[in-house]
């Protein structure tokens, strides 16, 4: 646990949950606030440590709801700050969400899935998808959320929520699965690749030469609220617009287009690439941010292809997002497993050859 | 120079807190009333009793009793 | 007769210029607010401070006061006056949170502030009800107090016993300070405002967390003139919730 990361571009073997916290400290994550879960809690054994030696904020919360309003009051100044946790405890914080949300607050929230509901068990899971796409909060709002599937991209995609959520002033989920938060690979940190964002602008600072500035979310006047709405989702269309992200293989020509993001993406894609060797046009792509989702690529592809088929750790999530952007122009199929370990390269394959038959 | 308050009619909703604080009674319900459909209170001190003491401001939760001046 | 006025009574500059408080006749809010605004100005600290609000009838602070402002969801003012001095420990910052914010749902983020010693303050309107949402039982609701939701009163039976907030707070080792203060007349007025002020000191000495409790009215709810009331806070509640500063590391024994 002890063992520090540092800035480096050499590489270096470490789980998925010590690359986003290490990620935290070299993007300059000022503030680290929160309670133990697993499959996460190495994030916030690793802050404890770091976050100390180098003088920035740290508190072990009294529990996730204060965590991430803890979270809100560092960021409400314009702060760097974060907190983790995962699924049944996400929950808790889905108020603070939708507060964020509507105050415009870049905070940046990891949560790395374990099965659910309830209190479920601590397998990987991606039974969140909906928790962090659709969210369990009030009202009409989004969360910026990044699905990793390697922990290089756990280092990446932890520098990348950082900027966005202060580029956008959104909340920022950085949505891990157990698997990954577990798993070691190789990962280079480098440096921050991303400018740092000016919040003089607005973050609260004390009302000196200028007048009182106030983060609220209460909106007595309706027609308020409703220019705000307008606003903020005129934001979420800027973020479509700007930040979609997906990685896409073999799919021009393909009859069949498996959709898949996070850990089972990789079992997804050693299937394509063999089921590629038994000839069968098989193509892949995995949506990187999953809002915003990659609908508008799926729907051109739905022109090509003949058959989607979204594989998911959970009873099917993500699949809903394809079919509204496959519009129902062609089937759209489900490989899963409701929680625990992807489905299995083999697994997938002999779906794949079956589905191909039909 | 007399010691006296300046009430900001426009805030004032009639509570008459303050008629109670004043040790002199210089308060008292007058007949006006304003916009916000309350019989104002009425600073009357012909004899120039007023201690500036600020009680009634302090007491005033609205700061309708608005600045207070002592002789 | 002297021939010089002096001004002994003006609007405090930390009150918004023209602001005009939206609280119900009578109701202790305002005069809370105003001495909060008075001690910014004696300290100076106006345009170093950050001040949380929370939910309730104390939410409208961030109207009132020419101070930046965050809006906590209910209960967790604790929680973002947390992180906005740890971020900037440098800034000067306070909640103002009503009775059942801070000692209801809120309890934990409290209870956890104080135990952690928070550099922060935390003023608590008592008014023994849930005035917002139109007076429904709250934690410091008075045994016998009928409410929206104690329509025969409180009886043990069903809802238990009221909290002394106060006393609580000050048994927590990170409490630099903690006192009960009454709005009921203007010499305990006074006192209120020192024990903000004596609160605010003890923040900016670095000394760890400070907390006034303030007994107040909510005549509205209450069904009481604004007269009653301030009766009611010194025959009914005063017994029970007793003025007094229950904690001072600053004080010689």
């Amino acid at each position: 646990m002890t063992e520090c990361l540092t800035k480096t571009n050499k590489k270096i073997l470490t789980k998925g949950n010590y690359a986003i916290a290490n990620a935290a400290i070299i993007a300059g994550c000022e503030c680290y606030f929160g309670y133990p879960i697993t499959p996460q809690s190495e994030i916030g054994e690793f802050m404890s440590g770091k976050m100390q030696e180098l003088k920035r904020a740290y508190v072990s919360a009294e529990s996730e709801l204060a965590a991430i309003n803890m979270v809100l009051g560092a960021c409400s100044t314009g702060a760097k700050a974060m907190t983790s946790s995962s699924s049944c405890a996400v929950a808790l914080m889905q108020e603070a969400l939708s507060y964020a949300a509507s105050d415009e607050l870049p905070i940046v929230l990891v949560s790395v899935m374990r099965g659910g509901p309830g209190l479920g068990n601590i397998y990987p899971s991606q039974g969140d998808y909906n928790q962090a796409t659709i969210g369990g909060g009030d009202g009409d709002y989004k969360l910026i959320a990044l699905a990793p599937a390697t922990v290089q991209e756990c280092v990446d995609l932890t520098y990348k929520a950082f900027y966005l959520a202060h580029k956008y002033k959104n909340p920022t989920v950085i949505l891990a699965d157990g698997l990954l938060g577990q798993m070691m690979e190789p990962v280079e940190f480098g440096e921050y690749p991303y400018p740092e964002v000016d919040n003089s602008g607005w973050a609260l600072t004390g009302a000196k030469g200028r007048s009182a500035r106030v983060i609220r979310s209460y909106a007595p006047s309706a027609d308020n609220q409703c220019e705000f709405l307008n606003r903020l989702h005129a934001k979420y269309k800027m973020i479509e617009h700007n930040e979609t992200q997906w990685e896409e293989i073999n799919t021009e020509d393909a009859d069949i287009i498996l959709v898949s993001f996070g850990s089972p993406a990789r079992n997804a894609k050693s299937a394509m690439k063999e089921c590629r060797k038994l000839g069968l046009k098989v193509g892949i792509l995995r949506p990187i941010t999953l809002f915003p989702f990659p609908s508008k690529r799926i729907s051109e592809l739905a022109n090509t292809a003949k058959k989607f088929i979204s594989v998911e750790i959970n009873m099917g999530q993500m699949i809903r997002d394809i079919k509204l952007a496959v519009n129902g122009k062609v089937p759209v199929e489900l490989i899963n497993r409701p929680v625990g370990n992807p489905p299995s390269v083999d697994e997938i394959v002999e779906r794949i050859i079956k589905e191909s038959e039909e | 120079m007399m010691s006296h308050i300046v009430i900001d009619e426009s805030k004032c909703k009639g509570c008459y807190l303050c008629i109670d604080e004043c040790p002199k009674k210089l308060l008292k319900i007058g007949e006006k009333v304003n916009n916000l459909g309350v019989r104002l209170v009425e600073f009357d001190d012909p004899n120039h009793e007023c201690l500036g003491c600020a009680m009634c401001a302090t007491r005033c939760p609205d700061l309708a009793i608005k600045e207070v001046y002592k002789g | 007769m002297t021939n010089t006025l002096t001004q002994i009574f003006k609007i405090p500059d930390s009150i918004k210029k023209g602001a005009k408080f939206s609280f119900c006749p009578g109701c202790d809010h305002g005069v809370a607010v105003r001495l909060v605004a008075e001690v910014l100005d004696e300290l100076g600290l106006r345009e170093n401070t950050i001040a949380v609000a929370s939910i309730g009838c104390s939410v409208t602070l961030y109207d009132f006061l020419e101070v930046d402002s965050l809006e906590a969801p209910h209960g967790r003012a604790l929680a973002e006056a947390t992180g906005i001095k740890r971020a900037r420990p440098d800034k000067f910052v306070f909640t103002y949170q009503g009775d059942g914010d801070f000692a209801s749902i809120g309890m934990a983020e409290s209870m956890h502030s104080a135990l952690r010693g928070e550099n922060v303050t935390a003023i608590c309107i008592n008014n023994t009800t849930y005035g917002m949402t139109g007076g429904q039982l709250g934690p410091t609701t008075l045994l016998g107090q009928v409410t929206t939701t104690s329509p025969t009163g409180r009886n043990v039976e069903y809802y238990g016993y009221p909290i002394k907030i106060t006393e609580h707070i000050a048994l927590c080792d990170g409490t630099a300070y903690a006192a009960r203060v009454s709005l009921d007349t203007v010499p305990n007025i006074r006192k209120a405002k020192a024990a903000i002020k004596k609160a605010f000191e003890i923040q900016m000495k670095g000394l760890g967390f400070s907390f006034v409790e303030i007994l107040a009215t909510c005549p509205t709810n209450w069904k009481k003139t604004p007269q009653q009331a301030h009766q009611r806070v010194r025959e009914e509640m005063m017994p029970v919730f007793k003025p007094g500063v229950y904690k001072d590391i600053t004080a010689n024994n």
